[in-house]
């Protein structure tokens, strides 16, 4: 393509549409047309110019407003699917199969559909991610084709333009002017915060510019947050580890590297509506228990920096602090929070060994659930050895004894009893409910006593070392829309001829109604001609024919 | 009187004046015959004062009743419903002392007066907060989108208004049906209002048990008398009437009942209008909109949308994204209340590309900020009521 030269002398770019220089028309297009499209100053762009390589044919696809919002709108529905039925993060099932049965069972041929498609992990799915990622192209490509040009035109304006590019503006006034007339035009312009700049016979007054910059800036700002999102998918830079500590317990936190935690305390407390609660009393009496706090108390302990692996004392107390709901606890980079907890876990359970015809005591044993020991010696050379425990026990396959979990929710012992009478032993296999002999009818068992429980607290560790970048992209991103958004742009061109006469014209990017009332004024104080809106007079025009048809 | 007796009776104050409020704009616009604006603007000023009283009660209700519970009055459905309500007339006040217009305060005010109506239906009684909504957070957050949604809902009334004024409604259309349909769903907001009084004050009350969608015994209480039962319902009310049918599990039979009852009161109500007035609502309010410059209409529901969309951002992605990572560890977790206000995001961000080009001005902007509003409303009762998740109020 070739650079055009317009009649005023001036060489432009190929696919200019306006003389950057005096704004003449170019094309014969803009040459017909009653008002000149002056979303980007009639400049050259980049896709609207070429159509020949492949890279020409991607660039000119994703700089397109159309597709640009067509990518928006599928995002968008996309979005929508996703919540008809629960995500899968939400249903309680954890397992592929186990996901998939409670879709079918719960919603039947609907929740079958909704799994064999995918829908139920939509928003991790591949194409929905290839969807964002064309968008931030289509962010990235749209704002360069238009950036650079309007960027170079904004910046290059002449006050002087031509009367055609001046008659062919939305707000346009042509008719006798007195001598003083551009004098108290900037005057009264520069009173309204314009930038007032003449030559010769011309001025041009300028408002907001900055504002024209908004798009832009808010687009960098989505970009640097995508950007951030796709971060954290390279590993390092997030961590997401879930932590159940027992009271009482000291564990390494996972993931973070020479530091444990303590959990002193773990507190759960429900709205009691008494005291200063009754004016809750009401809603309470509707919905039941509400919670009102879920509480860890912790230390952390950090390992000292010579300390051989594995000292007790090896630790020094960094911070004691109540982990609640809201308030994390926060410590070099990292964040750990309350998120779950299972209340009254079982500890250690107490029996007592006894003859079971005579129900005679030969002492007790405790049982330690989390890390049980192996043999128990009781007065006497009475003893017993734990063969098999079985924390969740849930049942017999092949006639060993199985556990669901490793979680001591229903736990079972296969013991071996010995006693002075006994030496070869007598093996019970015990649960909660009851006693099994497996290897015949025994003398002596083992009698529950008691039970002793704690709570658990869920705790989630985590490290997010994209939130300052995604933060940025947000600020970014309010700045641009706040400066595209609450400022606009505002333009006139006065030019007065030998004759006398004045030729006005107005353009702003938006909010038509600010830029009249700007320039009532002005044409009230420097007696301007009478300007119309040309886009009203169309529209008038347009109807009038519809009507007209109509009567015809 | 209490703060919580104040506060209720505020709320009884800014209603009334918003109804008055309603007629006089109303009164003001058709009586401006010869389109002179004179008598138009002088009783638009009469109207604006009223609406600004009504809506200096409603914020006496607001911060009342934050002082007498403790805590911002934004943490269920009828806090947050009535606060939508009061920013909506909020919104309205911005764009009237920007362009004037007293038309837009007679299609506002009754839709404002309908959302608080809508509002009172649900449990006012002050809940307690769970752990998650015990920070400052809730009222930075809430009341940002909030204000932001009764902003962008001003767009759809401009939309509407410019719809009444250019739909053909002499020809049978798609037009004509959509904007019936719009008046039509407006009339089943106020059927449902009315279904809950009659039911209420009749004191209408059924127990049932049931077995719900985990195979886990439950109970319900019907407020309105059961056309649908729970899945396996036993009923424990001895009058109660008996279901016509029994749904499955995955269907709450409950709130499916409160629909259907809405839908009747609403549809009668509907056209005994219709046969009182021989003609579509549309058509009764057209002789309303005859002075209207559609070009300002436009430019209203454009200008409303840039103003609430960075406040949209704001409150509804930004804020939400802060607390969501204070409170449950992560910015973004697709909960179905955090995805329908990037729905709404997304849509409205769709409606300002569109409206860069020239053909998307006008008529489909109109219908696009209507489209706007239903799914802010969508998100608001919809998704409250029936995806529950993280947010749920109800
Ligand atoms: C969710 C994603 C997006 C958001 C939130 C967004 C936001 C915005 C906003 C707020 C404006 C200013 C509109 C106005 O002032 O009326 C704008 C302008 C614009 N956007 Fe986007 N945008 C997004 C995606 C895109 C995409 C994918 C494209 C690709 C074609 C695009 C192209 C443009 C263009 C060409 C403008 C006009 C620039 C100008 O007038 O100088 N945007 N965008």
């Amino acid at each position: 393509m070739e650079k055009l030269q317009c009649q005023c002398g001036h060489v432009n770019p190929p696919g200019t549409k306006l003389c950057e220089s005096c704004g003449r028309s170019l094309t014969e297009k803009e040459q017909n047309s009653k008002l000149v499209d002056m979303r980007y100053e009639g400049t050259a762009r980049r896709s609207q110019t070429y159509n020949k390589s492949i890279i020409d044919k991607v660039w000119n696809f994703f700089s397109s407003v159309k597709v640009g919002v067509g990518i928006i709108v599928f995002l968008l529905v996309a979005a929508a699917i996703g919540t008809i039925l629960p995500q899968k993060a939400f249903v309680p099932a954890n397992t592929e199969a186990t996901i998939k049965d409670y879709y079918a069972d719960t919603y039947g041929v609907v929740g079958q559909i909704y799994h064999a498609l995918g829908f139920h992990d939509l928003y991790s799915s591949f194409w929905f991610i290839i969807l964002v990622g064309m968008l931030a192209i289509s962010l990235i490509i749209a704002s360069l084709d238009r950036f650079v040009p309007l960027y170079k035109s904004l910046k290059n304006q002449r006050v002087l333009r031509h009367p055609s590019f001046m008659g062919k503006q939305r707000i346009y006034a042509e008719g006798p002017g007195a001598e003083d007339t551009l004098k108290k035009a900037e005057e009264k312009l520069t009173e309204l915060k314009y930038k007032v700049r003449t030559d010769k016979n011309g001025l041009l007054a300028e408002k907001g510019r900055f504002s024209r910059w908004g798009p832009y800036v808010n687009h960098i700002g989505l970009i640097i947050f995508l950007f951030g999102v796709m971060l954290r998918m390279m590993p390092g830079f997030y961590i997401d580890e879930s932590l159940w500590i027992r009271e009482g317990e000291t564990r390494a936190i996972p993931e973070v590297p020479g530091y444990y935690l303590e959990n002193k305390n773990f507190e759960l407390e429900n709205y009691s509506g008494e005291g200063g609660e009754e004016i809750f009393g009401e809603a309470l009496d509707r919905v039941g228990t509400v919670a009102k706090n879920y509480q860890t108390d912790i230390v952390l302990y950090k390992k000292k920096e010579d300390a051989l692996p594995g000292a007790v004392d090896g630790q020094e107390v960094v911070k004691e602090y109540p982990i609640r709901v809201n308030q994390p606890l926060k410590f070099d980079g990292y964040a750990i929070y309350q998120m779950d907890f299972r209340l009254d876990e079982l500890k250690a359970m107490t029996f007592s060994f006894i003859n079971k015809e005579t129900e005679d005591s030969f002492g007790e044993l405790t049982i330690d659930l989390i890390d049980p020991k192996k043999d128990y010696e009781l007065d006497n050379g009475y003893s017993v050895k734990l063969i098999g425990y079985y924390p969740d026990f849930s049942g017999f396959e092949n006639g060993e004894p199985q556990t669901a979990t490793p979680l001591p929710n229903n736990p079972g012992f296969l013991v071996k009893l010995f006693t002075p009478e006994t030496p070869e032993g007598e093996t019970s296999f015990i649960t909660i409910q009851n006693t099994v002999e497996p290897l015949g009818e025994n003398d002596y068992k083992l009698a529950f006593q008691s039970v002793e429980t704690r709570d658990v607290s869920g705790l989630t560790v985590r490290k997010d070392s994209t939130l300052p970048i995604l933060g940025l992209g947000g600020l970014i991103f309010m700045i641009g829309v706040a400066q595209g958004m609450y400022f606009n742009h505002r333009r006139f061109w006065i030019q007065q001829k030998t004759d006398g006469t004045i030729l006005l014209a107005g353009h702003t990017n938006k909010n038509w109604f600010g830029l009249k009332k700007d320039l009532n004024q002005v044409v009230e104080y420097a007696s301007l001609p009478a300007y119309t809106d040309q886009q009203d007079e169309i529209d008038k025009q347009e109807k009038a024919e519809k009507e007209g048809e109509v009567l015809s | 009187m209490t703060l919580a007796e104040i506060s209720s009776n505020l709320l009884y104050v800014a209603f009334v004046a918003y109804l008055i409020a309603t007629f006089i704009f109303g009164g003001a616009v058709k009586g401006n015959k010869e389109g002179t604006f004179k008598s138009e603007s002088r009783w638009g000023k009469v109207a604006i004062t009223i609406t600004l009283i009504g809506f200096a009660a409603n914020l006496g209700y607001f911060f009342t009743r934050w002082g007498a519970t403790g805590h911002a009055p934004l943490s269920n459905m009828f806090e947050f419903t009535t606060a939508f309500g009061m920013t909506l007339v909020g919104g309205f006040i911005i764009l009237y002392f920007l362009y004037k217009t007293p038309v837009l305060g007679m299609i506002v005010l009754p839709v404002a007066l309908l959302i608080i109506a809508f509002a009172s239906m649900f449990p006012s009684e002050v809940s307690p907060l769970i752990p998650a909504l015990q920070t400052n957070w809730l009222a930075i957050h809430v009341s940002t989108v909030v204000i932001a949604e009764g902003i962008l809902a001003i767009s759809a009334a401009a939309g509407l208004i410019y719809l009444l004024k250019v739909v053909d409604l002499t020809k049978k259309s798609k037009q004509r049906m959509g904007l019936e349909a719009i008046m039509y769903s407006l009339v089943l907001v106020l059927g449902f209002v009315i279904a809950s009084s009659f039911f209420s004050l009749t004191g209408y009350e059924a127990e049932f048990t049931y077995v719900d969608k985990e195979a886990k015994d439950a109970a319900v209480t019907y407020t309105m008398p059961p056309i649908f039962g729970m899945n396996e319902y036993v009923a424990l009310t001895d009058d109660a009437m008996t279901p016509l049918v029994e749904m499955p599990a995955i269907v709450h039979a409950g709130k499916l009942t409160t629909v259907t009852w809405s839908i009747l009161f609403g549809t009668v109500l509907y056209w005994l209008i219709r046969l009182v007035f021989r003609k579509r609502i549309a058509a009764i309010l057209k002789p309303f909109v005859k002075n209207v410059n559609i070009q300002l209409m436009d430019e209203i529901g454009y200008r409303a949308v840039i103003i609430g969309f960075p406040v949209f951002t704001l409150g509804a992605l930004i804020f939400a994204m802060i607390w969501a990572q204070i409170a449950w560890s992560r910015f973004w977790g697709w909960d179905p209340k955090e995805v329908w206000a990037l729905i709404t995001w997304l849509f409205y961000a769709a409606y300002l590309h569109l409206r860069l080009g020239k053909g998307w001005q006008g008529e489909k902007s109109a219908w696009l900020a209507v489209l706007g509003f239903i799914i802010i409303m969508f998100n608001l009762v919809a998704v409250n009521l029936i995806i529950a998740g993280l947010h749920s109020y109800a």
